[in-house]
Order: C-alpha cells, then structure tokens, then sequence
C-alpha cells in the first residue's frame, strides 16, 4: 500500500445493512485516513460492529460500497481481503488445538510465507506483545485472559496488515490488565503506522486510546471528531450526554487529587 | 479338546476374514458418504434435517430386513443391468450386506460428525473467517481437528454396530462369523452358537479399543496414541484378512442351503461328491426358501436341493395336485423353459410338509387325520417354523379343511419341537423326513383331501451350471439313492440332543448308508 500518512485508506461511501427489516447501519459514509486510530463508540444496537465487520467483509453491506486503499472491496473474493487487515474481538477466538505459536503462524501461512519466515516472524510477533518467547509452545488454556488477548492482537499482526480491526478488544479483562493492554496497543499502533478502528461502549476507553471518535447512535453517525472536540461543548444532546460521565469522574478525581496535594 | 470346539476353530480363519472384510468394506464406505454429508449438514440446515432423519429412519429397521430387502432390490438392479450393458452382478453375499450395513453404520457418523462440527466454539469459526481462511481452509485447519474426538466416539459406536449386525449376513449367504451362529441354532450345537457370539463380541471389543485409543490420542492431543491405535488396526486387519489372499484358484462351485440341518447335510454331501472329483467347492447356508431359488436361476449358486411341492406352490404357483410324477413332470419342464433351471432328478425321498401331534396327545383325542383336526382346531395352539404360515400350502390346507386355531406361533425348527414336547403347542408343522417324528413319538396326520402336494427332494442346477460335466457327474448317483429312513436317520444324528454330529460327518455317514461310491472321474 503505497502513499503517506492521510491518504484515505477506508472509505464507506452510502452503506448500510438491514436484518429483516430493521436497520443494523446505515446509510453512513465515513472515510479513515492512513495511521488513523478511530474509535467507533455507542451502546448496544448502534451498529457500531456491524460498520466494523462490512469494513472486511464479515458482513456484505445491502447498499453503497466500502473501498479499501483505492478499491472496492468487493472486487475480489473475501477472504484474501481479510488475509491483508488485522481482526481482534472480544472473545479473541484462539484456535485451541494450536499452540500459541502455531496460532500466531496462521496469518504468515495463509499468506503463504516459508517456514524460516514465519519461525522468525513468530519470535518478533510475540516480543511486539510483550509475551515471554516461551509462550510459544504453550496452549491457549494455559494462559491468562490478558496474555490470550496479546495471543490474539499478536495473531492479527501476524501477516504484517496496515488495517486493524477491533471490536470490544478489551471487554472482557480485568480493568487494570484492560488499560495496561489498551495502552500497549496504542504504543503499537504508532510504532508500526497502523490504521487501526475500534469499536467500544466505554466512553472513557474511546477518549483515552483514539485518535478520532465516531459516535453512533441507531445506525447513524451521531458525531464524528477528536476526544477534545467532544468533550468541549458538541451541539448534539446525545453527544453532550455521553461527554457528561467522563468528564464528571475526570472533574472529581481531579478534585480528590487536589485534595490529598493539600492535605 | 471338545470334537465341536475343534471343528469351528478350524473353519475361524475362513469367517474371520470374510467378516472383517464385510464389515471393514461397510465402515470405511459408510466413513466415505456420511463425512462429507455430515460437512454438508453441519453448514446447511436443509440438508441437516432430512439426512439425520433418514439416517434415523434407517435405524428403526431391523437389521435383518434391511440386509433382507437389498436382496430382491440388488436382483432388479442386476436384471436392468443384465439388460442395458448385458453384465448382471452378483444380488447374493457380498452386495447386499455391503450396502444393509453401510446405510447401519451412517448414523452415528452422520450424528456425530454434524454434533462435532456445529458445536465448535463460533468466536474459534468467526476467527478463522476473520484471518481470512477459505471455507475449506476452516475445515481442515480448524473444524474437523476440534471435532475429530466427537467424529470418532461415533466411528466407535459405527464399528460395533457393523460388527455385530455383520453377523446376520449369513441369512443372505455372505459369510461371516454369523455362520456359527445360524448353524449352531439350525443344529443345535450350542458350541457352535457361542463360539460365534464370543468371537463377533471379541472382534468388536478390539476394533472398539484400538479406535478408543485414536479417540483418546485425538482428545489429548498425543499423535503417538492416534498412531499407535492406527498401527494396531492395520495389523488386526492384515492378520484377518490373511487367509483370504492365500486363498486358492480354480473354479469353485458355490452349494446353496435353506435353514434346516437336512439342507445342511446335504450340501455338505454335494460338497463331499465334488472334492472327490478335484473340484472345489463353498457353501452358502442359511438361505430363506423364497430367496434360495431366484439366487439359483440368476447363478449366484450353482446346485442346491429343494422340494417338489415347494417350487410348485411358490415359484410356478400352482394349487392344482396332479401326483407325484405329475409335479415332477411339470416342474422340470417349467422350470427349464421359464428360468433355464436344470431338474436333474429327485434323490429318492419326500420332506412333505405335514401337521404333526404328540402320539399319545392325538390318541386322547381322538386324531388322526385333518379332518379329525378341524374339529378341536379351535381349542389348539399350533406353532409352525418361521415360513409355513405364510406359504400357499397352509392356505390350501386351511382352506380344504377350514383350519380355524386358537392361537398360531412361529418358532425356529429346532425349538418347535420342545414347544410340541413341552405342551406350549399342539401341533406343528413338521417336516415327514424328520428323525424327531420317530424319536419323540409324534402322530403325522393324514391329508385325505389331498390338500398338500407331494414334497420329492430334487437337485437343482444353475442355468449356467447345467451342462456342467463334472457338476453332474457328481450329482447324478445321487438321483434316487436316497430313501427316506437314512435321510431320517442322518437328520437325527445332528438334530438330538447328546451326542450329536456335524453335518459333514453326518453326510459322510449318509454317503456309507446310501452306498455311494466314491465318484470315478477326472482325480488330480
């Protein structure tokens, strides 16, 4: 993929999905520059994971079209789409009968890579995620919720993709291995030049991680801009509301800090 | 040793082999159709339900008869075939049993391998779309290696099952381990009957560990226990099947017999007749009488004897009684323009079909005859073998007699007559050239109104077999050398109680009461 920071490498142009009658998503467009780190944040039933799954396919929009770095991606079958961008969910999905190692060499094999390639990507995938080089021939059940999550982060990165894709990465761990995760993904992000989307109902997590936030609400884009911009004072009721818990808890623990500075 | 024990060890190489084979051949086709179906099922709904219902459904059938139905199934398809391409192929033995016991073994497969599949965890298959893996991909990366534990508990249940059910291809003249069993029973030889019970289950309970152990390998992930199960398997297999690549060449003339221990002695006689002319020879036994004949006029086998007034009330359906020789004549013409069957002659005896009571039972009553019997018919149970009730005979008799019982059973031969000997019957239909007429005192009733045709044993020979010269020439001394005493006698030695023969050494006794020579022919 050729070009620099800021060339639109995402776009959605007029898609939408509909599940017998009711609507998933849409008609939305949103375009998503190279290097962006863009979180798609709303409640339950805001379409935000079905925006995530037409961008590689899981789900094939109804309307409209979603071009990947310059083309359509339905213009070649979906799984060689989906080789080329990165996928990480909640419940990770590790393959259990495979050893990490072996978990982490799928996306070099798909990509058809040789053996001596993929041993050596396998060592690099697993210091990129901070795990022990020994992790790799354990079995994911010996694991920990947090180290299987790095498995899977690792996993997606396998092949090297410029695109990430992550729903609720994090929803599932504790929330102190959820930040230290969440902050060590950020640290990848920008080490590597990876455009990553993220969907997530946790305001403060899609504050704290994202470049750009795009709020959804009922299948539409409710507000689409920076963490700072939001916060300020949006025009949007539904955004305005949204901001109000963060920044409430922001204001006391800031309070409660100033506090014990005094004290 | 046991003389009897002795006797079925020998003849264990012969089945064993014949038995892995059939049921090795059922297991890995049943393994070849149900697992793609299965994939198929597991992915489509569609294709779910009905092939897991028709799986199901196949299940309900008893086993016997779904062996018993490909029969008449095979035979039209080989009539087609004979037909279009002008080759049949064989409908006896090896094919139906194949097909009755690949459809057995589909269903646990078929379950387990869909169970197995679609209950592989969606956030493992939603991964493995999301990296970008083809559906096949999945499959065989993902899918069948999570679900091959499940896949094989139900190749396990399969294997036991074929094994087991492989036993009643005997009844459709595959040999198997079955042959212990239905002989044994047909003789009473109980040795005989649990040998072959001890065998199939020890059979089965090898094939159900080994594949435990690729099972258990599969679960824990231990490649040398999948090996090591796989290694055991292929060894058993070769060892079985062993006997049957050392088997011999040269044409074999294949003898057919019905269930009773009459038919078996005199096949195994036939059998004695061709070995001393050079020839080989095999027997199919335990065959239905209405399957027995069309196997004979289509040459799945080669000779067997059957009984005048069965073939004239069964094949040619006729109610007509025209006498002994009448029959005769008009059997061996029909016979031979209609299907091409060579009548080669009656061996000297008559095995009639007759209603049977206990001597001193029919004496209180007051019975001699079935006119005497329609009279306490009401009051009286009458059990009868496994055909007798629904053959044209006893709807003759019933008919010329107005036969009207209290109550009808059906029994295997052997126990028909403990049923008369412990009252649980009252009459039976009984077989005229049966030694347990004379040696438990039973009363044959007399037929006045001629209701039942005469029943002359009469050799039977395959179209393709009838200018055979060395078949013939070992059969024709036997045309009329039989009377029925010696025929009794030979029936008893097997059929009583204490001290019983096989039915070889019964034939050879048979051949010495007979005074048959030892055919003068081409010797090798």
């Amino acid at each position: 993929m050729a070009g620099g920071p800021g060339r639109p490498l995402i776009e959605i142009r007029g898609a939408a999905k509909r599940y017998g009658g009711a609507n998933a998503a849409g008609p939305l467009d949103l375009t998503i520059a190279a290097g962006e780190f863009v979180a798609l944040l709303g409640g339950s039933g805001s379409g935000k994971t079905t925006t995530l799954k037409m961008i590689n396919g899981l789900i094939a929009p109804d309307a409209g079209q979603v071009v990947i770095d310059g083309a359509p991606a339905d213009g070649e079958p979906p799984h060689l789409l989906r080789r080329r961008i990165g996928y990480v969910f909640q419940e990770i999905g590790l393959f259990p009968h495979l050893t990490v190692g072996e978990n982490i060499a799928v996306g070099p094999r798909l990509a058809g890579w040789d053996k001596a390639r993929i041993a050596a990507r396998g060592e690099e995938l697993l210091s990129l995620v901070a795990l022990p080089a020994e992790a790799a021939t354990k079995l994911p059940g010996e694991l920990s919720g947090g180290q299987r999550q790095r498995v899977g982060v690792a996993r997606a990165l396998g092949a090297g993709p410029a695109i990430m894709l992550m729903d609720e990465p994090f929803g599932a761990l504790d929330p102190v291995i959820r930040e230290g995760l969440g902050a060590d993904y950020r640290a990848l992000h920008q080490r590597l030049g990876l455009t990553t989307v993220m969907v997530t109902h946790d305001v403060m997590e899609a504050l704290l991680l994202a470049d750009r936030i795009v709020v959804l609400e009922a299948g539409k884009i409710l507000a689409d801009d920076t963490p700072a911009a939001l916060l300020a004072d949006h025009p949007a009721p539904g955004v305005r509301a949204l901001m109000e818990t963060p920044r409430r808890q922001a204001a006391r623990v800031e309070a409660l800090a100033a506090a014990g500075r005094g004290a | 040793m046991d003389e009897r024990f002795a006797a079925a060890a020998r003849l264990l190489p012969g089945y064993l082999s014949q038995h892995v084979l059939l049921s090795l051949c059922a297991l890995v086709l049943g393994l070849a159709i149900s697992l793609p179906l299965a994939v198929a099922a597991s992915r489509s709904a569609a294709v779910r339900w009905p092939s897991l219902f028709a799986a199901s459904l196949v299940q309900t059938i008893p086993s016997l008869a779904l062996l018993a139905l490909f029969y008449p199934l095979l035979l039209a398809l080989s009539a087609l075939s004979q037909a279009w391409l002008g080759r049949g192929f064989p409908a006896l033995g090896f094919g139906p049993s194949l097909m009755a016991l690949t459809l057995y073994s589909m269903l646990p497969i078929l379950r387990n391998t869909v169970a197995g599949l679609t209950g592989v965890d969606k956030a493992v298959v939603e991964a493995a779309q999301g990296m970008g893996m083809t559906d096949v991909q999945r499959l065989f990366w993902v899918e069948l290696p999570l679900a091959a534990p499940v896949i094989m508990a139900g190749v396990r249940t399969a294997a036991v099952w074929t094994i087991g059910a492989a036993t009643l291809a005997t009844s459709v003249g595959q040999t198997s381990l079955g042959n212990y069993i239905f002989s044994g029973l047909q003789t009473e030889n109980w040795v005989l009957v649990l040998f072959g019970c001890v065998a199939a289950a020890i059979l089965a309970l090898c094939a159900d560990q080994l594949l435990g152990l690729i099972e258990w390998g599969l679960a824990t992930r231990r490649p040398w226990r999948v090996w090591a199960g796989a290694a055991g398997l292929v060894a058993g297999a070769i060892l079985a099947l062993s006997p049957l690549m050392a088997a011999g060449t040269g044409p074999s003339y294949r003898i057919g017999a019905k269930n009773f221990s009459e038919q078996a002695i005199l096949a195994q006689l036939i059998g004695q007749r061709l070995r001393g002319l050079g020839a080989r020879s095999e027997i199919k036994d335990n065959l239905g009488s209405a399957v027995i004949y069309r196997a004979l006029a289509a040459g799945e086998i080669d000779v067997y004897v059957d009984y005048s007034g069965t073939l004239w009330a069964n094949v040619l359906k006729r109610t007509d009684n025209p006498g002994r020789a009448g029959v005769l004549a008009g059997l061996a013409s029909d016979l031979a323009r209609r299907d091409h069957v060579l009548l080669l002659g009656p061996l000297g005896f008559e095995n009639a079909y007759a209603l049977a009571m206990r001597a001193d039972r029919a004496r209180s009553l007051g019975i001699a005859s079935l006119d005497d019997l329609a009279a306490h018919a009401p009051s009286l149970t009458l059990g009868s073998d496994l055909e007798f009730l629904s053959r044209p005979e006893w709807a003759a008799v019933e008919k010329a007699y107005d036969l009207k019982f209290r109550r009808l059973t059906n029994y295997q031969p052997t126990f028909m007559y403990r049923a008369l000997a412990d009252g649980e019957a009252d009459v039976i239909s009984a077989f005229s050239s049966d030694g347990r007429i004379e040696a438990d005192h039973l009363a044959v009733l007399t037929d006045p109104r001629h209701a039942l045709p005469p029943y002359d044993a009469v050799i039977l020979v395959s179209p393709q077999r009838a200018h055979d010269a060395r078949l013939l020439a070992a059969l024709r001394p036997l045309i009329g050398a039989i009377d029925v005493t010696a025929m009794r006698e030979a029936n008893y030695s097997v059929d009583r109680d204490a001290d019983k023969l096989t039915p070889a050494r019964a034939a050879a006794n048979l051949a010495a009461a007979a005074r048959l020579q030892t055919p003068a022919g081409p010797r090798r």
